[in-house]
């Protein structure tokens, strides 16, 4: 090793607005900076490149201390969907892409999208439910062997 | 801090090679560059992001990053990829002689 990362491994595993960024920005980042990438979705993870999902995705406003609103607040009808939407307002100013096109512009940059297997198979779901840019439905086995010789990051 | 000659031309690089001074680049240079850099021929379509890179660096003070390259250079981010495929902003940066481009995005 040089010092150099040359490859990175992300693994999604939220599916909220929160869990879900910072891995697509660390993806299209580590494109960027000329390394080699791939994001693995896994359970709740799944969300993000789920058909049906991908364009509701909330951020948490129970649980999550960090809102710093009461949880009796946060857990009102409607909460969610405000924070999301004041959130989603002020990532347009700073020209971040909302989820759907982030995702078809990581797709763009070559790095590589997958699917978990075990977590496919436990909501039910096939390669037609997720968007055209994950490759494939894979096992942890698979994921290992892709991820072989660089970095991985759980998130 | 080190000194490059690039085209019979002594030019001052960061530590990690991108020029300090942009007005010390010419499109000689430029060639030579992306040569080191694995890049054969420049085509018109390389040519299009350079220029554009140096463009938005005078106006802006920085370069862009792949995502504003992709909107506006009129270049599409998987052909950015294809062109300079150690990553558009900064191989395309260093080619054009401009600091590496700052943002997450």
């Amino acid at each position: 090793m040089d010092g150099k990362i040359t490859k990175v491994s992300i693994i999604v595993s939220k599916g909220s607005l929160e869990g879900i960024y910072p891995a697509l920005i660390m993806a299209n980042g580590a494109r960027a900076e000329g390394m080699d990438a791939n994001l693995f979705f896994t359970f709740f993870g799944l969300d993000a490149v789920n058909k049906k999902r991908i364009e509701h995705i909330k951020v948490a406003t129970v649980g999550n201390p960090a809102m710093h609103i009461p949880t009796l607040i946060g857990g009102l009808p409607g909460m969610s969907g405000l924070a999301t939407h004041m959130m989603s307002k002020t990532m347009d100013k700073l020209d971040i892409p909302p989820i759907p096109e982030f995702i078809e512009m990581i797709g763009d940059t070559g790095c590589g999208m997958y699917a978990c297997k075990a977590s496919v198979d436990m909501f039910n779901l096939t390669k037609d439910d997720f968007v055209e840019q994950v490759q494939d439905i894979i096992t942890v086995g698979d994921f290992y062997d892709m991820a072989a010789g660089g970095q991985i990051i759980f998130t | 801090m080190s000194t490059a000659t690039y085209a019979g031309v002594s030019v001052e690089l960061n530590d990690e090679g991108f020029f300090v001074d942009p007005n010390q680049w010419t499109k000689d240079i430029a060639v030579e560059l992306a040569k080191a850099d694995g890049i054969e021929e420049l085509t018109s379509q390389h040519w299009t992001v350079l220029e554009f890179m140096r463009k938005e660096y005078f106006e802006k003070g920085t370069g862009p990053t792949v995502r504003v390259l992709g909107k506006t250079s009129g270049v599409s981010v998987k052909d950015l990829y294809l062109l300079f495929p150690k990553g558009p902003a900064k191989m395309a940066a260093r080619i054009a002689g401009i600091p590496k481009p700052k943002g997450c995005i």
